[in-house]
């Protein structure tokens, strides 16, 4: 067999430290501090440079198990499952990946599972990629379409706060929602 | 030249009679009828849809529940279409985690179409070259005799099993419609509170 990796955490923990975030940076740690209270327990994701910090985390994280997908909509049946199994699953992907998604959500809508889906925005704002425009612009309609209830947040404190009460919507309220992250404040920084 | 295939009706209760604890998750359409005949218990967790997602509410279920072994029964058209979620699996490396195609090589629901297993693709090559712990491929329900005493045995990782059955479409045994309740039964089944 090859070299699978056994029961350790994913590569991201090998990452050494990064410096402290400049002012105005601060969000992704406290999105991060957010879900933790909320008593999120496993974390699965696409890559996408606006999630670098929560992947980073978590990843180093001993008390949350995360799964690298290959598909955003893994993260969907993975959440259901682990709520099933008395846990509490947030998925982060780039808004590319919610048109991955749309039938897996049929599985939280139907069956009422709690959802907690954190969406970074692409094909909206300074986009270099017009590629990235299409499911961009369909990405709030197409939740919307299947049943999801959709926030979005522009700016690092409104996210956070908004994170925090979707967070307590989901779990306590079993809602599915998304949380859409606006390519404008993603796009103040260099990732 | 035809190859030997078994019943999925009595191969299914055979599992699920040695299941010892194990909670189990179907995939949609047959798989789910299958094991709903065997008997309906607060402890399955039976898709109606959402094709592709149950090997992975399994593993979710599993790394939820480390300490019970977790068994996904799912048919070959349903775990086609989540291909990548091998490789997902054998990277999140749950030890708890059994996943049973019942390999029909073809598309059942939807008229008995072909499907890609019938046509050269292996579920146990491919998850042998995905890394998980023990895979293999049977045709006899004797095979599933000394499977059931397999799955007894800790495993180092994930294990996936095929199981070559009779292409047949056999009088449906509808698990209850209602998501919502068969969810909040499963979570009672576990001691969590059902909303």
């Amino acid at each position: 067999m090859t070299a699978i990796s056994q029961q350790v955490k994913h590569p991201e923990t090998a990452v050494s430290a990064v410096p402290p975030a400049a002012p105005g940076t601060e969000w992704p740690d406290q999105v991060y501090d957010v879900l933790k209270a909320a008593g999120i327990s496993q974390m699965s994701y696409v890559p996408d440079a606006g999630h670098t910090t929560l992947i980073r985390r978590f990843s180093a994280d001993p008390e949350v198990v995360t799964n690298v997908l290959t598909t955003e909509e893994e993260g969907i049946a993975i959440a259901a499952g682990s709520w099933l199994g008395g846990k509490r699953s947030v998925v982060l992907m780039q808004s590319s990946g919610v048109g991955n998604c749309i039938n897996m959500l049929s599985l939280p809508v139907q069956a009422r599972f709690p959802l907690l889906i954190l969406v970074t925005m692409r094909g909206e704002w300074a986009e270099f990629n017009p590629w990235q425009v299409p499911m961009g612009q369909a990405t709030e309609a197409s939740l919307k379409a299947i049943g999801l209830r959709v926030l979005r947040a522009e700016t690092g404190p409104d996210l956070v706060e908004t994170v925090a009460q979707a967070a307590s919507m989901a779990f306590d309220a079993d809602q599915q929602i998304a949380v859409l992250i606006g390519q404008r404040l993603l796009g103040k920084k260099k990732w | 030249m035809t190859l030997p295939t078994m019943d999925r009706r009595e191969a299914v209760k055979r599992l699920l009679d040695a299941r010892d604890g194990a909670l189990v998750v179907t995939g949609l359409g047959s798989p789910s009828y299958d094991v709903h005949a065997a008997g309906d218990r607060d402890d399955n967790y039976y898709l109606w849809g959402a094709m592709g997602g149950a090997a992975l509410v399994g593993l979710g279920l599993a790394q939820a529940q480390p300490e019970k072994r977790v068994m996904v029964i799912t048919g070959d058209g349903e775990q086609l279409m989540a291909f990548g979620s091998l490789a997902t699996i054998s990277v999140a490396r749950p030890t708890n985690l059994d996943l049973i195609i019942l390999d029909n090589q073809h598309f059942g629901e939807t008229g008995m179409q072909s499907s890609h297993t019938g046509r050269g693709i292996g579920f146990d090559k491919v998850a042998t070259a995905c890394g998980f712990s023990e895979v293999a491929e049977l045709r006899s329900l004797e095979e599933v005799e000394k499977l059931c005493e397999r799955l007894r045995r800790p495993a180092e990782g994930p294990r996936l099993f095929v199981l070559k059955i009779a292409a047949e479409n056999l009088p449906r045994s509808l698990p209850p419609r209602d998501a919502v309740a068969v969810k909040n039964r499963f979570r009672a089944h576990l001691g969590f509170a059902t909303c």
